[in-house]
């Protein structure tokens, strides 16, 4: 049984909260050992990190894949080299596909295209009703059994708390993860941008960030009422974060994740109509990024993602109102997030711990560790590394992303998936 | 610096110097127009293509009226009828269009930035005719050209904006211009149609008609869409009138001299009493329309300078 060491590493350890050279070792598919003195001897393959970080695999939660349907967008196989490519080692992905992944049957498709066309591990929540049109629940406990990790509407609120209560309480007592988006339907219905300044000043229709905090606030009240497990897919506004607090205070089952373009972008990279800066939830104000800047440090919010959602290029050549939203982020989420640690806001592990560990630890799946005996899920990658991105060359089958001709910095140099080396070489 | 853009295609862009130049030339057509023996012949030639995706009677007709008196070809089309419900895309009508030579485009939008995207996309000059709720930058010229000949100056005025801000792209354009030009400016509206963050334009906002109209020289007066009166924006017509409608009960809050402004098509007893709009010693909404045709030829003579200015080597 052949075994590979990785030396002189500078190893990222989340749940250490360490930053600290070393070396590890792979063996049978998973981390054998890991030290800081002196390597051991004896394995077959030896890999010099020359220095570079070596951190457990990311694990992005709620990547969009075009199959079924709309996979000239993005097709298993595309999306898991861009993943191999992105250092990220298992997606965890939407059920907003046409038609939603609200069967079982639907599910099998899924984890048998996946097993065929990608290397990374590919873990498909399902939808938490019936076409995601919040009307019926679907089949909750069928799809846990085939698989699903947690259940979501994706972006489709529905405005029928009775329907939600119902979903939340079953999905309970299965033991069931729901992951909600936090918004108030009416008020964002037809929103292109976030209300203020900018949007009034470019005549966009816009939302209130306050709709995230009436999301928020119905969602933890039906939360307190059912006992349900709920991950917030996305806080992206300084008024939603009192509200997650107390509610993390007072015990309740709830988590929350923020994508990473909220983070490094806001309302006015939009510029003049940029429809690659059109996302859901739109981009927010200076003070609203800030703010969730600061609440992923603290730890309030837990996920870091890239809300990866491929769009081709004619759903994105239109006016700004009409343009579809959404921006790939699989290849770019490290680069993005590495922003932050740059300009001094999260150290390394923290990055981690947002982007693997904690990602992992709330799904229940075995990842985002480099604990003795975890699956070899890795990424080697040069934190400092500049480069200037060219869409053109991602591995995405659709190139809509708000970093094209952006500076970056932090390249991947390998990526290993249960010990397998599925991006870089040397 | 005057006015040495590619396209119009807003206010946002402009400084006091293009803005001035743009009216002084606009003046000059004036007279022009006035005097039935004079023809121009500055875009003599040229071809001028009029894409309406949104309809409008009097703008295009006011367009085709300035490209014509400046002797270019004018050609009209009415967007929604034609390629748009085959499923073709905008830039995909544009280019299409460009590739047939035009010289200049005038678009109009219903979507905020259709008109910038348009613009990005053809090599002809674009002149912007209004784009969703963003600008309609010849409305404010055209605005600003008459309240410059009634009152003899641009700065120092004080100016009231009454009616649905919120979704009026001639509301944007007009406190951009006339902030740019050192006016003052106030805008009058129930506040479920003021956007968001409007208090940021340097401008101030009231919600009491009588209180913002007190000594104000000018009153420019929005239509109300009646698709936002059946209590969606405004409980009903009649208590919008009531609390929003200019007669010359209200207007004798402002300056004994005030001016009103409308930029059509008008609502009669909504926004507007009906003998207050024909009122002609208070009224200046017929100007406006003529004002209108003057300041369309000066903006597309002035982009026909840019461009054959851009065709020779330097």
């Amino acid at each position: 049984m052949t075994a590979t060491l990785i030396e002189n590493a500078r190893l990222i350890d989340p749940e250490a909260g360490t930053d600290a050279p070393g070396w590890l070792l792979i063996r049978a598919g998973r981390i054998a050992a890991v030290g800081r003195e002196e390597a051991p001897p004896g394995a077959e393959e030896r890999i010099d990190a020359r220095g570079h970080c070596l951190a457990p695999g990311i694990v992005d939660w709620g990547v969009k894949i075009g199959e079924p349907g709309e996979r000239h967008k993005e097709s298993f196989r595309s999306a898991g080299r861009a993943a191999a490519a992105g250092g990220v080692t298992t997606l965890v992905t939407r059920p907003d596909t046409a038609p939603p992944l609200d069967n079982p049957e639907a599910l099998e498709f899924v984890r048998r295209r996946a097993a065929e066309a990608a290397e990374v591990r590919i873990h498909p929540m399902a939808a938490l009703t019936k076409g995601c049109a919040g009307a019926e629940m679907t089949e909750i406990g069928f799809l846990m059994d085939a698989g699903a990790v947690a259940f979501t509407d994706a972006f489709r609120v529905t405005g029928d708390a009775r329907v939600l209560s119902r979903a939340l309480a079953y999905a309970r007592g299965l033991g069931a993860l729901v992951v909600a988006h936090p918004q108030e339907p009416g008020l964002s219905r037809g929103a292109a941008a976030t209300s203020g300044k900018f949007a009034t000043l470019k005549g966009l229709p816009a939302v209130s960030p306050m709709a995230e905090r009436m999301g928020i606030d119905r969602d933890i009240a039906l939360v307190e009422m059912t006992g349900a497990a709920v991950h917030f897919d996305q806080i992206t506004t300084a008024r939603a974060l009192p509200p997650l607090e107390r509610a993390k205070r007072n015990g309740f089952d709830v988590t929350a994740g923020v994508c990473v373009h909220h983070l490094t972008l806001n309302e006015l990279d939009v510029a003049d109509y940029r429809t690659f800066f059109k996302l859901t939830p739109p981009l927010r104000a200076e003070e609203d990024r800030a703010a969730v800047v600061e609440a992923l440090r603290s730890g309030l919010i837990d996920v870091l993602c890239s809300m990866h959602t491929p769009q081709d290029e004619e759903s994105k050549r239109l006016p700004f109102e009409e343009a579809a939203a959404g921006a790939v982020g699989l290849e770019t989420l490290l680069p993005a997030a590495l922003r932050l640690y740059h300009a001094g806001a999260l150290d390394l592990p923290a990055l981690f711990r947002a982007m693997a560990l904690n990602p992992a630890r709330r799904l229940g799946l075995e990842a985002g560790t480099l604990r003795e005996g975890a699956p070899a899920d890795l990424v080697l990658f040069d934190p400092d590394a500049p480069f200037v991105l060219d869409r053109w060359k991602m591995q995405s089958k659709s190139k809509n992303t708000p970093f094209d001709g952006a500076r970056l910095q932090g390249r991947v140099r390998g990526t290993w998936v249960g010990g397998r080396r599925v991006h870089g070489d040397a | 610096m005057g006015f040495t853009d590619r396209h119009l295609l807003g206010i946002e862009p402009l400084g006091p110097a293009a803005i001035t130049e743009i009216l002084d030339r606009a003046d000059r057509y004036v007279a022009l127009n006035r005097d039935p023996g004079r023809h121009a012949d500055a875009l003599a030639g040229a071809t001028l293509i009029n894409m309406f995706f949104e309809s409008s009677t009097r703008t295009q007709a006011s367009f085709e009226l300035a490209g014509k008196r400046l002797g270019a070809d004018v050609m009209n089309m009415a967007m929604q009828a034609s390629s748009l419900s085959k499923g073709e895309t905008l830039i995909d009508t544009a280019t299409t269009l460009n590739a047939m030579g035009p010289d200049l485009l005038v678009v109009r939008h219903p979507h905020s930035g259709a008109v910038n995207l348009l613009a990005e996309k053809v090599t002809c000059a674009v002149l912007n005719a209004g784009d969703g709720r963003h600008e309609h930058p010849t409305q404010a010229l055209l605005d600003a050209l008459t309240i410059r000949r009634a009152k003899g100056r641009l700065h120092r005025l004080s100016v009231a904006i009454c009616g649905d801000i919120a979704h009026s792209r001639v509301a944007r354009s007009n406190i951009l211009l006339l902030n740019r030009m050192e006016s003052r400016v106030r805008l009058i509206a129930p506040p479920t149609l003021l956007p968001k963050g409007i208090e940021g334009f340097g401008v101030e906002v009231f919600e009491d008609m009588e209180e913002g109209l007190r000594d104000v020289d000018v009153v420019m007066m929005l239509r109300l869409q009646r698709e936002r009166m059946d209590g969606g924006f405004v409980p009903s017509e009649r208590e919008y009138y009531h609390r929003y409608g200019l007669d010359h009960d209200k207007l004798a809050f402002a300056k004994p001299d005030a001016i009103v402004m409308h930029p059509g098509p008008m609502n009669r007893g909504v926004e507007i009493d009906g003998t207050l709009a024909d009122d002609i010693n208070r009224s200046v909404i017929r100007e406006q329309v003529e004002m209108g045709v003057a300041v369309r030829m000066a903006a597309m003579d002035l982009l026909a300078r840019n461009w054959r200015a851009a065709e020779v080597p330097a």
